[in-house]
């Protein structure tokens, strides 16, 4: 007569030896702020970067975003060109989903590689022209603007970082 | 006076919308007869948004974004099953690397979503300092960087668009997208080890919460849900979308409907989708367009048309009504997971308070679809 | 008394050594839950707290600090007697165990008391009293069933505790905490394994941690009975839950593990005793890591019908072999009773099962 033993424990002992074994591995946290990720070269970061220059007050942005938050005044100028009075974002309603982007056809508008935009006051989210033009700080990010794409540097990926070659410490 | 004339009384308590498990804003009414489960009324709509009513004011493409705070931990198959509901409306023909494209997300998504839910069971269960949670976190921050790789963020994608996908692959997604399918066995293997044979797991969640072939059929519930009761229904193979048609897999059944089955089959259907995403990257067109073209502004025909793709928690649906105009004029969604809950009263009615958190964290409920 | 140090006066002993008591029990709960916490981070690929102070030293300092702050709220329709009176009933059976811990030979505040270990167990289970004071003052129906579920727990496993308590003292012969450590070459957890692994289970039970919490289930019952406490009485529950875990490996440390001893130990006796604790209570951070957490019903099940038993098998075992060699065992004895503890396990595993199931329930 065959006996058998199924719960006297083995399931318990292996769950033991799993998590003894990671205690040789390398820890994988990441000590912000002293260290930080590349995020990805398409990165929807929390800025919207306007150029002056490209823009010619279509409106075609304010059109496809999907809660109106950017606001365009504009005025007939010199030339039948339309001059640009206020250009308006409201990143506190923002959800950066990015199809103002998509939809600029000069390439005026980018999304930056900014993620610690927090600010005090609520009033302070809403941006006027001045606050979104493009300077040479503003690391611009590659979301459908492929030539920004190459110069960016590669993004950091926790699969080279804990893949499995650093796996135990004796490895 | 024997112990059975012990007069008891039921006392109802409530499981408020503020909870440390109900993995969101969900209410339940439950009465109590010392520890036993006597009766249960479920109370939704704390996530109410009217994400419904304001597809009615929105463009095809602006309802995207939407889209994607549905069911948030599964974003890419919401926007895959819009996006095929509007191409079956307007007669779109998406090309074929623009499919393969999808299916491979899709299922980078189905194993994310599977690692999360798996996770949070545990955690229901009572792994109390988070330990299975924090080994399956660890894979799916792989996942969400590799996603963050394609289109930017790692939880609203906002990656298809009508007829294709907003971007293609960067050079770098597919030769990482290798190196993650060769390395996940190893550590899937691991899980086997911490968990299924655990004796405390085994006895948490094995015949608990059953439900039978019948119910689960005619109260139409889908996804790991319905197959682990033993019914073989999985719309990849009932009803192909996309180019699912073309890659060898199976589908994981239970045998009881109850907790460990449904863990079990969500363990399955990971291999699985790491046995689809291994042929569609060598099956993968090389060159070739990922974005049908499609006008700006989408004025569809005048019909109706419901699109529905195999989520990870079951059927995932939407039905349009369109009016020939820009936006449409009626959208429903068909949500897996408000179906799924109908049934856990019946579920869990004769179990005790600690199987009933359980038994609700092995539905893998997401409240952003529930409530929408 | 037999040594009274210093000055060979007693109120100066009892003075200096409730000093030192007090001070051993607040700093060990202290750092115990700095191990903790790094310990959770070694065990789960991260770092633990690592800002305040180095290596994180002073995280509890901190904590202590952001608790004392609080606004104490009390409901107004709690029980406010009961309310204030319980975290002070919890904490203080705590502080009374270290009373009976020999730090060295003969150094302590009453080692050699000749009923230490009974005293132990006597003052732990006041514990109970306290716990189901508050989680009925605080008239919140989450609190009763936390209060309910840790009466049942703690009660019934108090009986595999002391049993296997008695498999020790049938060893070496004595209730003085001081003449357990003193007796028997090879210390007991070689010896007497099955003792041992009851021991330990029952004290994580009692101790309502590892995979016995179900009343503080932060995913059920919110936190169970102390759901109303804030501010300092909240942290008087929180360092009576790890000074009772202390007390409870420096227990072991002194039942199983022999206390001080060890290579040198005239000179770093107190040493010892601490490495063997820290042992200890890594072993119960590693239980808690690693395994879900089990039901009422079926942890009311493990108790009665899987330790119990093996409790009393164990008893019986010990007292057949001091009985046949007449008081010493020989260490030879370590490899039967290895394997007899092994065969026991097995055999009680096929016999039982865990819990009950579904209650017929008349809708």
């Amino acid at each position: 007569m065959k006996l058998k033993f199924d719960h006297y424990g083995k399931g318990l002992a292996k769950g033991l030896w799993v998590t003894l074994r990671h205690t040789v591995r390398h820890r994988i946290t990441t000590q912000y702020p002293e260290q930080r990720l590349n995020v990805s070269r398409r990165f929807r970061g929390y800025e919207l970067v306007w150029d002056k220059e490209r823009c010619t007050g279509c409106s075609t942005c304010a059109k496809s975003c999907l809660q109106g938050n950017i606001e365009i005044v504009t005025s007939r100028g010199a030339e039948n060109k339309y001059v640009v009075e206020k250009f308006e974002l409201d990143s506190g309603r923002c959800i950066f989903c990015g199809l103002c982007v998509e939809s600029c056809p000069y390439d005026a508008l980018f999304l930056s590689m900014e993620y610690e935009c927090a600010k005090y006051r609520r009033l302070e989210l809403v941006l006027p022209k001045e606050r979104l033009e493009r300077t040479e700080n503003k690391r611009l990010s590659g979301y459908f603007r492929p030539d920004m794409e190459k110069a960016l540097p590669e993004q950091t990926l926790l699969l080279d970082k804990a893949g499995k070659e650093t796996q135990d410490l004796w490895r | 006076m024997e112990a059975t004339d012990l007069k008891t009384q039921p006392f109802v308590i409530n499981m408020g919308p503020q909870h440390p498990s109900t993995h969101g804003v969900f209410r339940m009414r439950v009465t109590l007869d010392g520890e036993v489960v006597v009766d249960l009324e479920p109370k939704l709509g704390y996530l109410h948004r009217g994400i419904e009513k304001l597809a009615e004011t929105r463009t095809y493409t602006q309802f995207i974004p939407l889209t994607d705070r549905l069911a948030y931990l599964g974003s890419m198959f919401n926007n895959h099953a819009y996006v095929l509901a509007v191409e079956k409306l307007a007669g779109i023909r998406v090309p074929l690397r623009a499919e393969y494209m999808r299916v491979i997300v899709d299922e980078l998504m189905r194993i994310s979503s599977h690692l999360a839910a798996v996770g949070f069971f545990l955690n229901d269960l009572g792994a109390s300092v988070f330990t299975p949670l924090l080994y399956m976190y660890r894979e799916r921050e792989k996942l969400l960087d590799l996603f963050e790789m394609v289109c930017g963020q790692r939880l609203t994608y906002n990656y298809m668009r009508i007829g294709g996908l907003s971007h293609d692959f960067p050079p770098e997604f597919l030769p990482a997208v290798k190196r993650f399918v060769d390395e996940m066995p190893f550590y899937m293997e691991e899980y086997e080890n911490l968990l299924a044979e655990n004796e405390i797991v085994l006895a948490r969640s094995k015949g608990v919460g059953c439900i039978s072939k019948d119910l689960a059929i005619s109260a139409s519930l889908a996804g790991p849900v319905l197959r682990s009761t033993g019914v073989k229904w999985d719309i990849r193979k009932a009803d192909p979308y996309s180019v699912y048609d073309r890659f060898e897999f199976d589908i994981p059944v239970g045998e009881q409907g109850d907790n460990y089955d449904r863990y079990r089959v969500r363990i399955e259907e990971m291999w699985q989708s790491l046995r689809i995403l291994r042929q569609s990257l060598q099956q993968m067109p090389e060159g070739g367009e990922f974005r049908a073209n499609v006008p700006h502004l989408l004025y569809p025909p005048k019909g109706e048309a419901y699109g529905r793709i195999e989520g990870a928690q079951g059927e995932l649906g939407f039905y349009i009504v369109s009016d020939g105009s820009i936006a449409p004029y009626r959208l429903h969604i068909r949500a897996p997971t408000l179906i799924n809950i109908t049934c856990l009263r019946d579920m869990s009615i004769g179990w005790k308070v600690a199987d009933l958190i359980s038994i609700f964290g092995s539905i893998d409920v997401c409240l952003g679809e529930i409530d929408r | 008394m037999k040594e009274l140090w210093p000055l060979g006066n007693y109120w100066a002993h009892w003075a200096v050594f409730t000093v030192i008591v007090l001070a051993f029990a607040i700093v060990g709960v202290m750092m115990y839950i700095w191990v903790e916490r790094r310990g959770f981070g070694v065990f789960q690929l991260r770092m633990g707290p690592n800002r305040a102070g180095p290596f994180g030293l002073l995280q509890s300092v901190a904590d202590a600090i952001k608790v004392l702050l609080k606004e104490d709220i009390v409901p107004t329709v709690a029980d406010k007697a009961a309310h204030f009176v319980a975290p002070a009933i919890v904490f203080l059976p705590v502080l009374l165990v270290f009373a009976v811990v020999p730090f060295h030979n003969g150094f302590g505040l009453l080692p050699d008391l000749n009923i230490g270990i009974l005293y132990v167990v006597a003052i732990s289970s006041l514990g109970v009293v306290g716990v189901f004071m508050a989680g009925w003052a605080s008239n919140n129906k989450y609190s009763i069933i936390g209060a309910m579920r840790v009466m049942a727990a703690m009660v019934s496993y108090e009986i595999p505790l002391v049993l296997s308590i008695l498999g020790v003292v049938l060893v070496s012969g004595s209730l003085s905490m001081n003449d357990i450590v003193a007796g028997g070459p090879i210390p007991l957890f070689l010896l007497t394994p099955l003792g041992f692994l009851v021991f330990l289970l029952s004290a994580m039970a009692e101790i309502n941690r590892g995979p016995f919490d179900m009343l503080e289930a932060d995913s059920e019952i919110v936190a169970g009975f102390h759901t109303e406490y804030s501010g300092m009485k909240f942290a008087m529950f929180f360092l009576a839950e790890y000074g009772h875990a202390l007390a409870m490996s420096a227990i072991a440390a002194t039942l199983f593990f022999k206390g001080w001893e060890g290579p040198g130990a005239q000179y770093i006796g107190v040493l010892w005793f601490i490495i063997k604790m820290v042992f200890v209570f890594i072993l119960l951070i590693w239980f808690r890591v690693a395994f879900p957490r089990l039901r009422i019903d079926q942890l009311m099940s493990f108790g009665w019908k899987f330790l119990l038993p093996l409790a009393i098998a164990n008893l019986l075992i010990i007292g057949g072999e001091v009985v046949g060699f007449g008081g010493d065992i020989p260490w030879w004895m370590m490899f039967p009773n290895f394997a007899v503890a092994g065969a026991l396990i097995l055999l009680f595993s096929r016999a039982y099962s865990l819990g009950g199931g579904r209650v017929e329930v008349k809708v």
